[in-house]
């Protein structure tokens, strides 16, 4: 469908050394620091769950007191949301998107630097107020009022954090869509564009419209804390419940911001090892952005419970509903892109056969969660802590785990250990359901999310639930350890890396040179 | 060599299978799944979560079905070649978007018709105010001048600070007991007054189906009515985090037929207005 342009031998190298990772605006480099940053991340936030899953073993408080249970569960959900799983999408944008759809490299390079180290610093910001007087926020990642105003020296230090996270957000976001409005090779018009470029689209425009409202939201509570604003209190007039509207106005779409990009991964891996061209493409783009627009209009079904009036509940509930159309649409396809293909089970493959399934399992609890009479048993139990970890552990993460899978061979110009990533997968899926599944119990029973100790009839399944983590979390060990030996060798990969290789990228070297595409490709 | 290393693999998974089927072997229901409840709207939202449960599990059949099928019919080691051809089918498509909105009109019907009787908090017999505080409940028969405040009771208290040394199996009702419970009286419509006076907190017992916020500044409404053959204790937790002891703030409802209630409460007005006395 589509061939490289004559490679001209002028192309420069990168500079040697820190100064390359310090000023590179080279896509390829900073989708590294990118993915790289959110690892470290990963790793961060990781062992933070440890830390909770360790006390949650058991009954009685044996590790933390209730005031550090409650940082952990805050940083944990912070690190992995911002530090984790939107990095790690942003950096598989950046390495992918030029090579897909033909571009020499990010329209914007220097912002696309600039974004990079102001979430680097965010994170440095956020991480050090564990070192405060106070401790880190403690509230929840949801920032709730008037509880987020009780946090010590953090607060503000955490609101400038998620202000620079933000804007790092917004540039990147802006830079995706300049790139891709502008920079597509002649002949890729819009609907010829791979979905993982696709998704991403359509998930930049999610971010530059919701990432002010979180900032004007966080700014409130600023002035709140700092100016006795009162915008979030009632004694001065205000409502507290509006920062809720304002955090879920935002917090719902960024819900998709997470799981568009994973849609865009598994319609490309699904076709590449079924060696059958994605089912309903066109369905697929219009999907994504139907799932996208109703994102905006199903905010207050995470607020079942703050005694919303009557035709409010009912139709947040409907709306809710509805994102099962679309999202069913895209699971139907991609069986059907499996349907008469010819399917071999890679890793990539697998771990994005896992996404199928249990990505599908958090719809299920999702939907059940929409209709509000039993969301009202639901709400901030385990129930839910299982529900949104199953779209995003096994959803967002297992499909960021097939990208690397993926394209890491393009990357480094190495095939990695098939073994290895198989026993990556195998303990990955395994575990990840020991450690969620019995969550879904546990708030059906009665179990309240975020507490730090439970009633001792909670006990078995807990204890079940903590070893899945603990067995999840080392399994990840092997993940790193496959990508380090990735990197630094093995044997050599072709061009088309896979059997099937379809799409631009594939038309490269591996590794894809430091500059691909300055000629830009003809696609026909 | 392939064959070994699946053999292998197959024995680790049964191997975790078989330990894990022998934990929930000592669970029961109540452990597994929502309780029915103590009252006509907790049996109507079990009943709704059922409903739900079952509908989900057989779109799971058949979707999870047809991914197993393609995996194991379309492989490539078995020989099979795909079909470049097969890009779209409109029909089958507009199937798939309108089946599920169908299946998603059913669902939504009678979950409108409970949410009306679930907000309708009129008839009532009795009003009683909550007020959350950190880390406790405040509980007032409006009225009738009682109030009183619930805490987390001392024997838990006392186990669940870091290193107690006590274990927590051996305390009765362990973070679900408190000092004071809230009387109610059972066959009667009681309607609840929820705030709150620092943080958001929620009111939640699993029995009576129901949960709402607490939140400072306003007052939020929600009804419960125990099947007058049902009396008894019921328990449940603050559901809104709210604060280092948010795991600590219980909440336990004894529910007394009306006769009992009645006695109950009149010996509590008693005791407060012998104690407004005192304080005079």
């Amino acid at each position: 469908m589509a061939h490289a342009g004559h490679h001209d031998d002028h192309a420069h190298g990168p500079p040697k050394g820190i100064v390359r990772w310090l000023t590179t605006t080279n896509h390829k480099d900073i989708g590294t620091m990118y993915l790289v940053f959110s690892l470290t991340m990963f790793l961060i936030g990781g062992a933070f769950a440890f830390m909770i899953r360790a006390e949650l073993f058991e009954p009685g408080l044996q590790l933390l007191n209730p005031a550090v249970f409650n940082q952990m569960t805050t940083m944990h959900a912070l690190v992995m949301v911002f530090g984790a799983v939107m990095p790690a999408t942003v950096g598989l944008a950046n390495w992918m998107i030029p090579m897909q759809i033909g571009a020499a490299d990010m329209a914007l390079p220097r912002m696309n630097l600039f974004s990079f180290w102001l979430l680097a610093f965010a994170f440095l910001l956020l991480l050090s107020t564990f070192l405060m007087p106070g401790g880190a926020p403690a509230s929840g990642w949801t920032l709730y009022p008037p509880l987020v105003l009780q946090t010590g020296e953090a607060f503000p230090m955490a609101v400038f954090a998620i202000h620079l996270m933000g804007a790092s957000s917004i540039m990147g976001a802006i830079n995706v869509i300049v790139t891709i409005v502008n920079m597509r090779a002649p002949g890729m018009t819009l609907l010829k564009m791979p979905l993982f470029s696709w998704s991403w689209l359509i998930t930049a425009y999610l971010l530059i419209a919701v990432m002010p409202v979180f900032a004007g939201g966080v700014t409130m509570l600023l002035t709140d804390y700092f100016f006795k604003t009162s915008f979030f209190n009632a004694a001065g007039g205000g409502d507290p419940v509006l920062f809720q509207h304002v955090f879920w106005f935002f917090g719902h779409p960024e819900v998709y911001i997470m799981i568009l990009p994973a849609f865009g991964i598994v319609s490309e891996v699904i076709s590449t090892f079924s060696r059958k061209p994605i089912f309903g493409y066109e369905a697929m783009v219009y999907a994504i952005a139907s799932i996208a627009f109703l994102s905006f209009i199903v905010w207050a079904h995470h607020m079942f419970t703050v005694g919303m009036p009557l035709a409010g509940q009912l139709f947040f509930t409907l709306s809710t509903m509805l994102i099962a159309v679309p999202t069913g649409v895209k699971i139907f396809n991609w069986t059907a892109t499996m349907w008469r293909g010819s399917i071999s089970f890679e890793p990539p493959m697998l771990f994005v056969l896992a996404f199928l399934f249990l990505f599908t399992i958090g719809g299920f609890s999702g939907l059940m969660m929409a209709i509000v009479p039993s969301d009202f048993q639901y709400h901030d139990t385990y129930f839910i802590v299982a529900h949104f970890h199953y779209v995003l552990v096994p959803g967002a993460v297992f499909a960021i785990m097939a990208a690397v899978y993926y394209w890491l061979p393009k990357w480094t110009g190495h095939m990695y250990d098939m073994r290895l990533a198989k026993w990556h997968f195998w303990l990955s899926a395994i575990f990840v359901n020991v450690l969620f599944f019995p969550q879904h119990f546990l708030g059906l029973a009665g179990m309240p999310r975020r507490i730090p100790d439970y009633a001792v009839q909670f006990t078995d399944w807990n204890m079940v639930s903590s070893i899945g983590a603990f067995g999840f979390g080392l399994s990840q060990l092997l993940f790193i350890w496959l990508i380090v030996k990735c990197v630094r060798g093995g044997e050599r990969a072709t061009a088309g890396v896979w059997d099937w290789p379809h799409g631009l990228e594939w038309t490269v070297p591996s590794p894809a040179p430091y500059h691909t595409f300055e000629k830009a490709p003809e696609v026909h | 060599m392939h064959i070994a290393s699946r053999f292998q693999m197959r024995s680790v998974v049964a191997g975790i299978l078989a330990s894990l089927a022998s934990l929930p072997a000592r669970a029961d229901w109540s452990l597994i799944n929502m309780p029915e409840g103590v009252s006509e709207l907790s049996r109507e939202i079990h009943g709704m979560h059922m409903i739900m449960l079952w509908i989900c599990l057989v779109i799971a059949f058949f979707t999870f079905g047809a991914m197993v099928v393609a995996m194991t019919r379309f492989r490539k080691s078995k020989g099979a070649v795909s079909d470049l051809k097969m890009l779209h089918n409109a029909r089958l498509e507009a199937a798939w978007t309108i089946v599920p909105v169908i299946i998603l009109i059913v669902m939504a019907i009678p979950s409108v018709e409970k949410l009306v009787k679930i907000e309708d908090t009129s008839g009532s017999g009795l009003t009683i105010k909550v007020t959350g505080h950190q880390w406790y409940w405040q509980y007032e028969y409006l009225g009738t001048g009682v109030k009183f405040y619930s805490r987390l009771a001392r024997s838990s208290d006392l186990a669940r600070q870091k290193g107690s040394g006590i274990d927590p199996r051996t305390v009765e009702h362990y973070l679900l007991d408190v000092d004071k419970p809230l009387v109610i009286p059972t066959g009667v419509k009681v309607r609840m007054l929820l705030t709150a006076n620092d943080v958001i907190h929620a009111w939640w017992v699993p029995q009576f189906g129901m949960k709402r916020d607490a939140i400072p500044g306003f007052i939020n409404e929600m009804w419960i009515s125990v099947d007058a053959d049902k009396p008894g204790t019921y328990r449940g937790q603050c559901a809104e985090l709210c604060g280092a002891d948010h795991g600590f703030m219980p909440i336990v409802v004894v529910a007394k037929p009306k006769a009992e209630f009645d006695a109950w409460l009149l010996n509590q007005k008693q005791v407060a207005t012998a104690l407004a006395a005192t304080e005079q």
